[in-house]
């Protein structure tokens, strides 16, 4: 026991390396981005105090809450066929007679290994209008005369970026809700079977309720991951009118390719509250439900 | 009754055959494109293995060095995860193993940190590396292996559960020194702890886009998501290059997964749970 006390201090030595990097090259860099956001600064001369200037900018422009509906629609348009998708998948792999589950559970969640930016220009040139391969099929079975222009239509394009993230993402949490499904004991299904309830039944009654934790934590971690989409849709482009460039795209896009840091800086601000507000919305509304 | 049930399992396979296709089906079609020549790959519809690999091949490693991209993200992946896992399981045992004042606190602020999104201090960090002249070296993705909150959680996690206290006390007992009880007793214990860690780290940082692109300014020194994104632009109406680009930054990927696809997926199953 006195040993213990003595040792004590060595937890601090373990733990240090965390709160050096952290305070090193999380907190300053985070405390230094909102210091440029009351500057102006364009990277070469030294940043100039301006107040809240380009706050007053951010609130009064358009395009920042254009990205923000990009942002929303495109997650919706990604999330609700990604987990219906990763739920029914998870039931019918979680059916004793199913064989070659890891096989379809390998198969189902490679695309989530594969860097975002390659998908991106995958399936850029699989829709691109004149050369990619989707338009062919199309046209090979008859399914359109000409082909079609994908990436020239809002709605299209928001299909696409959406298409591709849920195509990318279902893998993993169906992993994730096959963990939960492993996780409820086999005698709730045994004495609802005997007690003659059905199929659709069990499911209703019984899985869903009981799958509520980690379809909590899913839908958390993919509002958080959503609205901050980059890196795949940056490869599939702007589309039409900006309908596909997400928040962060335009953090970048005006920080790092138009040079202006400071306002990039309110940007990356402005997103953090819009991901708050999200968040906290989202786990007050998973919390009434609850009760 | 009988026939009914076969019916629906033939169902159920068709539809996890068919959404396996799709899964699979780009990255076939992405191989085979490969191996086209563009007037091909912009005139018809491509089943088949084709010739021109080599060519295609030949012109894009011509102006990008597609190869040095990727032994610098292997270069840096692998050295990322090793620090990374190292610093966290450090951590974790700190805060599994002693008991010192605000330990909680501080254990609360380590989670705390994880809801930051990643990118509020991005330009704040692209600053403060140029004013400590660290821009377009490595040492900025390296210093982000410092802190990994979730890691830490992991760690403490599978330490507190399989790691008996006695076993630490009694190296002490026998005069083992703090670091000593670290390396030699607790690192090899949390071999599952760190596998699990490894793996979904090592993923991260590979597929790490947005810092090395900011960060890094000479070409050879980029990593491979950043060259493909490159080729995309250097190569905008020369597909057969683009396709053998995103084929190099694919194929690996396939082997690794193909071989370690269960400790992946079981990885990522116990990551959530614990999560």
């Amino acid at each position: 026991m006195n040993t213990k006390i003595n040792k004590s201090y060595y937890g601090y030595i373990f733990i240090a390396p965390f709160f050096i990097g952290f305070l090193l090259i999380g907190l300053a860099p985070i405390l230094y981005t909102f210091y440029l956001s009351l500057t102006k600064w364009d990277g070469f001369s030294d940043p100039v105090y301006v107040g809240a200037a380009n706050y007053t900018r951010l609130i009064h422009d358009s395009f920042f809450f254009q990205t923000i509906g990009s942002t929303l629609i495109i997650w919706v348009m990604a999330i609700i066929p990604q987990i219906l998708l990763a739920l029914g998948l998870a039931l019918i792999l979680n059916e004793r007679f199913i064989r070659g589950k890891h096989f379809f559970r390998a198969v189902f969640y490679f695309p989530h290994i594969v860097t975002p930016v390659t998908l991106g220009v995958l399936f850029s040139l699989m829709f691109d209008w004149q050369t990619g391969s989707i338009n062919k099929v199309l046209m090979n079975i008859g399914l359109v005369d000409d082909p079609v222009n994908w990436f020239n239509n809002p709605w299209w394009s928001r299909i696409i970026v959406a298409g591709v993230i849920c195509w990318q993402y279902f893998g993993f949490n169906l992993i994730i809700f096959i963990a939960g499904l492993q996780g409820i004991s086999k005698e709730v299904y045994e004495a609802a079977e005997v007690d003659g309830a059905t199929k659709p039944v069990i499911i209703r009654h019984i899985i869903l309720p009981l799958l509520r934790p980690v379809m909590l934590f899913t839908f958390i971690t993919s509002v958080i991951g959503g609205l901050q989409l980059f890196d795949a849709p940056l490869m599939l482009g702007d589309g039409p009118g900006n309908s596909t460039r997400t928040m962060i795209m335009y953090l970048y896009e005006t920080a790092f390719k138009n040079f202006d840091y400071s306002y990039g800086s309110a940007i990356a601000y402005g997103i953090f509250i819009v991901v708050m507000f999200f968040t906290a919305i989202t786990t007050l509304a998973t919390r009434t439900k609850k009760e | 009754m009988r026939s009914g049930y076969t019916h629906t399992k033939a169902l159920l396979y068709l539809l996890l055959a068919a959404v396996a296709f799709v899964c699979l089906v780009p990255f076939y079609s992405m191989m085979i494109t490969s191996t086209h020549a563009n007037s091909d790959i912009a005139s018809r519809l491509l089943l088949w293995p084709g010739t021109e690999l080599a060519n295609n091949y030949e012109r894009l490693v011509g102006s990008v060095h597609i190869w040095r991209g990727f032994f610098n993200t292997v270069f840096l992946a692998v050295t990322g995860t090793a620090l990374s896992v190292y610093f966290a399981a450090a951590a974790g045992f700190g805060f599994s193993k002693y008991r010192f004042r605000y330990r909680g606190f501080l254990f609360l602020f380590v989670l705390g940190t994880m809801m930051i999104p990643g990118q509020l201090g991005i330009i704040g960090f692209f600053k403060v590396m140029s004013m400590l002249h660290l821009t377009d070296t490595y040492w900025p993705m390296l210093l982000q292996t410092l802190y990994d909150a979730f890691g830490i959680f992991l760690m403490r996690q599978f330490a507190d559960a399989s790691i008996p206290d006695e076993i630490v006390e009694s190296a002490r007992i026998d005069g083992c020194g703090e670091f000593r009880i670290f390396h030699r007793i607790v690192l090899p214990l949390m071999g599952p702890a760190i596998a699990t860690l490894a793996i979904f780290t090592f993923i991260g940082k590979w597929n790490d886009f947005l810092t090395p692109m900011i960060i890094l300014f000479d070409n050879d020194k980029q990593t491979l998501p950043v060259m493909i994104a490159s080729v995309k632009s250097a190569f905008s109406s020369d597909f057969g290059a683009q396709y053998v680009g995103i084929a190099i930054s694919v194929i690996p990927l396939l082997v690794f997964f193909a071989v370690m696809s269960k400790q992946i997926i079981s990885g990522v199953a116990a990551g959530a749970v614990k999560g």
